[in-house]
């Protein structure tokens, strides 16, 4: 008996080589709300939004929508997209901090929902990192060969976690899903999910939190704009190192879009060009987990990230969790 | 280090990071008044100081630092002391 066989034994699929991405699929909701909107409710202007956070306008999910509705829509046109049918998807990821309920988990739900029967499900908290979390773990359980083909999916709805009436958060945060299909390399060709450059720093937890679940969400704006300029950019170097991909060599660089003056920091000291740095966050918002993919998807359908060149995704957020990968633009 | 030192060093932060001309940052201008200067960009100016001048300006101190010879003030008391 081979080695390899012999860790066949314990899973279902045969090791592969490496992941990729295969498609990508994002939903937004269709209200849109601009900062004039939010001006006449709470003390601030579009100017002073703008400004301190780059955002003109967000989504707004309906009442009735959820997190597993946009994470359905957002998941089905992934799926679409990679040309595999239902049966061919093993495992469900949905990255999520804001799902109404704890249970039942939103993956399940959202499998079901799709027409895949019988998945591996499970839900990610990793806040405003978990696309990028899950990511790597979709990447661990294909290459081992727990699963064959993963869907991924990262689906928030902050606006039900945030107080209408608090500017510090309300002029931030929105709603959106994001998905990926994540599947084996070919024989021979290289990896197209690098390794990931995770951590978290549970010491700054409380400065963002919804401390329980009568609560909404809170954040203490500078110390997170001072954690997120000064020590993120290393670990984004570092995931290009692993990778070994140069950071002039990056098609695009796709940070959590959590604030431009943030992201703009980051990607100066990285030494990103401003030109091929994500700025979903103008008319999206900070959607948390889903930031990433649907910026993803956006720059990749627009032919802004190249498909077949490397681009940097680096998430960050709450619980201070944070990871890095390369990934190569499907 | 002495006070014109630092007032030139601090100068140099902040025209790089606010695009503020170094020479109009003078000791008795206020951050938000005078030289429209927003709280995450004192964020960052005491970030590039701390790299600067080996001083760390927390969070909770950088609010009641309103004009630039608070900065420089507070450079000066605390040098020794994280040196």
């Amino acid at each position: 008996m081979t080695s390899t066989e012999s860790v066949s034994s314990f899973t279902s699929f045969p090791p592969a080589a490496g992941a990729r991405i295969m498609s990508l699929g994002g939903y937004q909701p269709a209200n849109v709300v601009t900062n004039d909107e939010l001006a006449a409710r709470v003390d601030t202007s579009d100017e002073w939004i703008r400004s301190r956070v780059g955002i003109v306008s967000r989504r707004v999910a309906g009442p009735d929508e959820s997190v597993a509705d946009m994470a359905v829509v957002a998941g089905g046109k992934a799926l679409a997209g990679s040309g595999l049918s239902p049966a061919d998807i093993d495992l469900v990821i949905v990255a999520t901090c804001s799902a109404e309920a704890a249970i039942p988990n939103t993956s399940a739900v959202v499998a079901h929902r799709l027409g895949i029967v019988a998945p591996g499900a499970y839900d990610l908290n990793a806040a405003c990192a978990g696309f990028c979390y899950a990511l790597a773990t979709a990447s661990d359980a294909v290459r081992v060969g727990t699963a064959r083909h993963v869907l991924v999916i990262g689906s928030e709805k902050m606006t039900a976690w945030i107080d209408p009436y608090d500017r510090s958060t309300c002029i931030i945060f929105a709603d959106g899903a994001g998905a990926a299909v994540v599947g084996p390399v070919a024989d021979g060709e290289p990896p197209g999910i690098g390794p990931v450059v995770w951590g978290s720093a549970g010491d700054m937890a409380s400065k963002i939190a919804i401390p329980d679940r009568r609560s909404y969400m809170y954040q203490e704006g500078q110390a997170v704009f001072r954690w997120a300029t000064t020590t993120l950019h290393p670990i984004a170097a570092q995931a290009c190192e692993r990778a070994g991909v140069d950071v002039s060599d990056l098609t695009a660089f796709v940070p959590h879009q959590a604030n431009l003056r943030i992201i703009e920091a980051i990607a100066r000291r990285l030494g990103v060009p401003r030109e091929r740095l994500a700025d979903d966050i103008v008319h999206a918002g900070n959607t948390s987990s889903a930031s990433i993919p649907l910026a993803l998807s956006r720059m990749a359908e627009r032919g802004e990230a190249k498909a077949g060149s490397p681009a940097l995704l680096l998430g960050f957020g709450a619980g201070m969790c944070y990871a890095a990968q390369v990934v190569t633009v499907p | 280090m002495t006070e014109q030192e630092i007032l030139a060093g601090l100068g140099e932060i902040i025209e790089e990071i606010a695009g503020v001309p170094a020479d109009e940052v003078t000791p008795g201008k206020s951050f938000v008044d005078d030289l429209d200067i927003d709280s995450l960009s004192m964020v960052e100016i005491a970030v590039a100081a701390q790299d600067k001048f080996g001083v760390e300006i927390p969070d909770d101190q950088l609010k009641d630092l309103t004009t630039v010879q608070d900065v420089v003030n507070f450079v000066i008391k605390n040098a020794g002391s994280s040196a």
